[in-house]
């Protein structure tokens, strides 16, 4: 067995640059967390992936209420990302914030195949499941099923609430726009502020809320940042909407 | 549909109405008290109005709508029946309105025993249902009305007993998907009434035949009647004392000139190609208007009330001109429309014929129109153009087989209307002459995708969308998708769009501008709508709020309108001009132009490829002048801003014209001889495929026709946080996972149809060789000039993102002060 690194970042420092990917650093009560490109949060330290919203199955619901038939490749692409993500962070945990089946039950629905990936993913890692608005019950897939989770100073759950302090969710898919000389760039972002971060959704057939909607806007601090996805991810101040008169 | 009664009752002559057997007696009499005469046209009508098939083509005032509605009016006179009889299409809502009012008169005057009811999206519904339940004997509808008609079960009962189709303005369908849809539901017709005769009804065209095989049932004949087409258009270029710019579409130069032709005339017209143009055009005639004479705006961005106000005014003669675009292309008769003014190049000869056709006051008199040159290529094009008029050169290109993302709505929509066998179905499409061609295996995969998606990856077999009976018939497997299969039956791609209103409560809707020019606004932008300036305030709910503010320039003034695809052979006509050493009929200040180019830069000539570079704007831009037609160009500009992210040299984007295209990019091109090797471009031609924004609009146009993606009704898009995925997502997803995809196959081919055209780039390539003659300048050139103003630019995304990104975020993080943060490697938020 190779002799590890002594610092627990400097592996993943170097998995990183061999991925040659872009992250984000910043600190949020005391956990030095990542934003990756794909809109994964990693936080070294502990070893953990937190994703949110991966919405599988999505395209298999739809059906199911007898609309048009999406393209069923969304839940092997999501899986795909998230299988990049893994082994280029190499996290042993992974925290899955919630809306990670588009419905209670239709993980029965996704071929085999998917849920082969699944388990190859889950394999030899801690898995969190945190029920979500769309799958408030526990799926019938491996992994620890929770309503939320504490992990050091942090707390995990699906939906922000009005009081939470170092909490980190997701739910609202927030995404921001950018001028850029008469050209706008929307990106799906992560959510920073004092007591909360949200994550941006991380399934393939997800659409977004803009961040300067009011709901977000009322529960953002006045000083909130967003973090762009893409592939270099970069902090903005967090768009808010011209008060009107 | 023009002159309908109208024109018959505006004849002069003594009418000898013996030879009209079979026009009844109390029809005739009718006549005869007026002393009216029926044009000869009408008569060959009335007197093949057995054959199965007719195309009538007629030019504008010749009566056309009268003539197809005759044989109906003759066979509905005497005999009394229950029932429809006959069926009118028309491409637009108030058309049928307005054919409804006309038909009334003779109807009522003559005491005939006809109900005559129109029937469009802005039917109440109660009167829908009576419809169906008790048709009347004359229903005038449009192609989505039919086409949802046709969903219904009880379709069968209320076409029982169909005798006529008459389809108006075919000239106008025969060139788009709406069309085509029409022509399937007539072939739905024809299956459920064998008896159906078909009347086209058409506008001067290059290619009558062409229409006559689309109007014609299978193998059954269409005959084509073709009316005296009247004397020749008094058709001129404007002449002004002041030149037109060197660049720019907003013709501001024109516009006393203009004003001074409105006073002279009863009723002008005053056509332009793109709706901002219109309402920079609108602005300034108004600016100038000392006399205050009435002049109204009509575009398709225009909320629909104040469309109808402008239209209505019209009809009563209240206005002198009227500033308009394409929505006035087809359209109720305007009355004493005597004079028509193009402004801006008319791009298309067929279509400024049939502009100028709009001006027909009297049937046996010339049309009057003048073209108004936006700039000084325009002068160009507009002197080529004329020439092409006075020569009978009408324009067009062939439409290929029928689409098959209409042919997957077609399927839904019989599906929505109950079982069907698909046997029978592939042969009653092969009926409409698009279809003609379709290949059995090419209406499976249609049929496999409307059932279960058609992918690779067969996934929920048991939420299939069609489901196969024991029995063999095909059937919806949840009969409620029915109801989502109606509300999105048609195929008009309406972009998308947002609302502008007054801001506080209750504020008058003034239109619509695009979704993505809204998103470049910041609060305190103006722009122009309606005619009047707007200040930008903000969103609100998916609507643009705006304030009044008088006295500013519009800092910005676009919004995309319906843009014309442009036609070759005036390109052609202009290359050929540009040989010449001298051009004395073009006015001096146009002619001393095409020296200037000459002087500073070249002029394109046949056989050689002009290619200019210069920095501008901040940008560094490269002309390619092409001449390929702006399908061509556009692919062109497609595969070259590839070509050139390859080498690191940032392109922003690009716009093309019929004649050249335009990029820009943050880095200049030093050799452009690597970028024009045609075997790299078509290769590029299969790479480019993925994610570029053309074949994004294309694939999304096509997978909403097809049923792959509802349109967001009415109260569905407000709920913004059941936000739906964009189709670029799907588009995407079938690129890396199925990219043999039906979708994909007809993206590719819609592509190559429409937007593509890599054929006229070969044929550019084989002209040009390898003399491409590369100038390096150090600013813009006046034939480039033009360029800088089109609309339809195409965003390039990639290293120009990024980096104007990195530009942007370090501007915002210093205007917060942020930027003094230390941010790497751990950036820690300062609170």
């Amino acid at each position: 067995m190779a002799p590890r690194a002594v610092h627990p970042l400097a592996d993943i420092a170097l998995a990183c640059q061999e991925q040659a990917m872009n992250t984000y650093g910043f600190t949020f009560h005391d956990a030095v967390l990542q934003a990756l490109p794909s809109g994964a949060l990693h936080w070294p330290e502990a070893a953990i992936l937190v994703v949110s919203d991966l919405h599988l199955g999505k395209s298999a619901r739809l059906s199911a209420v007898g609309g048009a038939q999406l393209p069923p490749y969304e839940t092997r692409e999501t899986l795909q990302r998230l299988g990049d993500d893994l082994s280029a962070t190499k996290a042993q945990r992974v925290i899955c914030l919630g809306d990670s089946f588009d419905a209670p039950g239709i993980e029965a629905a996704l071929p085999q195949e998917d849920l082969l990936w699944i388990t190859r993913l889950q394999a030899g890692r801690e898995w969190i499941w945190i029920a979500g608005n769309h799958d408030p019950a526990p799926v019938t897939l491996k992994g620890a099923h929770r309503a939320e989770h504490t992990e050091g100073a942090l707390t995990f759950r699906h939906i922000a609430t009005a009081d939470g302090r170092a909490e980190v969710s997701g739910h609202y898919h927030p995404k921001a726009r950018l001028s850029l000389r008469g050209r706008s760039v929307t990106r799906p972002c992560f959510l920073i502020d004092d007591t909360r971060l949200i994550l941006p959704a991380y399934g393939a057939y997800t659409g977004g809320l803009h961040c300067d909607a009011p709901v977000l806007s009322d529960l953002m601090g006045p000083a909130a940042q967003a973090i762009l996805t893409g592939p270099r991810p970069v902090a903005i101040p967090m768009p808010r909407r011209a008060r009107a008169g | 549909m023009r002159r309908s009664v109208r024109a018959l009752l505006l004849s002069d002559g003594a009418g000898y109405l013996s030879t009209m057997t079979r026009l009844p007696d109390s029809l005739k009499s009718w006549f005869d008290a007026r002393g009216w005469q029926i044009h000869p046209h009408q008569r060959a009508m009335l007197e093949r109005a057995a054959d199965p098939a007719l195309l009538l083509i007629a030019p504008t005032g010749g009566g056309k709508t009268l003539a197809g509605f005759l044989p109906t009016l003759s066979e509905l006179a005497d005999a009394s029946r229950n029932g429809l009889h006959t069926l009118y299409i028309s491409p637009l809502k108030a058309l049928a309105a307005d054919i409804r009012r006309n038909l009334l008169i003779p109807i009522e005057e003559a005491g005939l025993p006809i109900r005559v009811e129109d029937r469009t999206g802005d039917t109440p519904a109660s009167r829908k249902k009576r419809q169906r339940a008790d048709p009347p004997h004359i229903l005038l509808t449009t192609p989505e009305s039919l086409a949802l008609l046709t969903s219904y079960e009880d379709a069968p009962r209320m076409f029982a007993g169909l005798q006529r189709v008459v389809v108006d303005e075919i000239h106008a369908l025969a060139e788009s998907k709406r069309g085509d849809q029409l022509m399937l539901a007539l072939a739905r017709l024809q299956a459920l009434c064998p008896g159906l005769r078909r009347v086209g009804l058409s506008a001067t065209v290059e290619d009558p035949e062409a229409i006559a095989r689309l109007m014609a049932h299978g193998d059954q004949p269409c005959e084509i009647l073709q009316a005296d087409p009247g004397p020749d258009p008094d058709i001129s270029m404007l002449v002004t004392d002041q030149a037109p710019p060197w660049a720019g579409g907003g013709a501001a130069y024109s516009i006393p000139a203009v004003l001074e032709q409105v006073k002279r005339h009863n009723t002008t017209l005053i056509f332009h190609n793109t709706r901002a143009q219109a309402e920079i055009y609108f602005h300034n005639l108004w600016l100038a208007n000392e006399d205050a004479l009435p002049i109204g705006i009509h575009h398709g961005s225009l909320d629909r009330g104040q469309r109808e106000k402008v239209e209505a005014a019209m009809v009563r003669g209240d206005l002198r001109a009227i500033v308009c675009t394409g929505s006035l292309d087809l359209g109720i008769d305007w009355g004493d429309v005597d004079l028509v003014i193009q402004v801006g190049a008319p791009k298309n000869v067929k279509r400024l014929v049939q502009r100028i056709g709009r001006a027909n006051h009297r049937y046996n008199a010339p049309s009057k129109a003048i073209l108004v040159p936006a700039n000084r290529f325009e002068v160009v094009e507009c002197l080529a153009a004329l020439e092409a008029v006075k020569e009978h050169d009408l324009d067009g290109d062939p439409r290929g087989p029928g689409p098959r993302d209409v042919l997957c709505q077609h399927i839904l929509i019989a599906a929505a209307s109950g079982p069907f066998d698909a046997d029978a179905l592939y042969e009653e499409m092969r009926g409409a002459g698009a279809y003609a061609g379709l290949t059995r295996t090419q209406f499976d995969a249609c049929l496999d995708f409307c059932a279960t998606g058609g992918y690779a990856l067969r996934a929920y077999d048991q939420w299939q969308r069609l489901q196969q009976r024991p029995d063999g018939l095909w059937q919806l497997r949840d009969p409620r998708s029915a109801t989502r299969i109606r509300q999105n039956i048609g195929t008009i791609q309406d972009t998308d769009t947002l609302k502008v209103k007054w801001r506080g409560r209750g504020g008058a809707p003034l239109g619509e501008v695009e979704e993505g020019f809204a998103a470049s606004l910041t609060k305190g932008d103006t722009f122009l709508i309606g005619g009047q300036i707007v200040r930008y305030e903000g969103l609100r709910e998916l609507v643009v709020e705006v304030t009044r503010d008088p006295g500013r320039k519009p800092k910005i003034a676009t919004f995309m309108g319906t843009k014309f695809s442009t036609s070759t052979q005036l390109s052609d006509r202009i290359l050929r001009m540009f040989r010449a050493d001298d051009w004395p009929d073009l006015p001096p200040h146009t002619r001393d132009w095409l020296h200037l180019q000459r002087e500073v830069s070249h002029l394109p000539e046949p056989g050689r490829l002009l290619v200019e570079s210069f920095p501008h704007d901040g940008r560094q831009q490269l002309v390619v002048y092409g001449f390929a037609g702006r399908n061509a160009q556009q692919t062109l500009g497609l595969l070259l801003t590839k070509r050139m992210e390859e080498m690191g040299l940032a392109p922003m984007g690009f716009v093309s014209t019929d004649y050249a295209t335009l990029i820009w990019g943050l880095d200049a091109v030093t050799d452009p001889a690597p970028l024009f090797d045609l075997e790299a471009l078509e290769n590029g031609l299969d790479t480019w495929l993925a994610g570029n924004a053309v074949m994004k609009r294309t694939f999304r146009a096509s997978a909403t026709i097809a049923g792959l993606i509802e349109r967001q009704v009415g109260g569905q898009r407000k709920t913004g946080r059941q936000a739906t995925m964009s189709s670029d997502i799907l588009y995407d997803t079938l690129l890396k996972y199925d990219p043999d995809h039906l979708l994909m196959q007809i993206t590719r081919e819609e592509a190559m149809r429409g937007l593509v055209d890599f054929a006229r780039i070969r044929e550019m390539s084989e002209r040009v060789g390898d003399r491409i003659d590369h100038l390096r300048l150090s600013r813009i050139t006046p034939l480039a000039a033009p360029l800088f103003l089109e609309p339809g630019r195409v965003p390039v995304n990639g290293l120009a993102d990024e980096r104007l990104m990195e530009e942007e975020v370090t501007r915002l993080l210093n205007e917060s002060g942020l930027a003094q943060v230390e941010t790497k490697p751990a950036w820690r938020v300062p609170w």
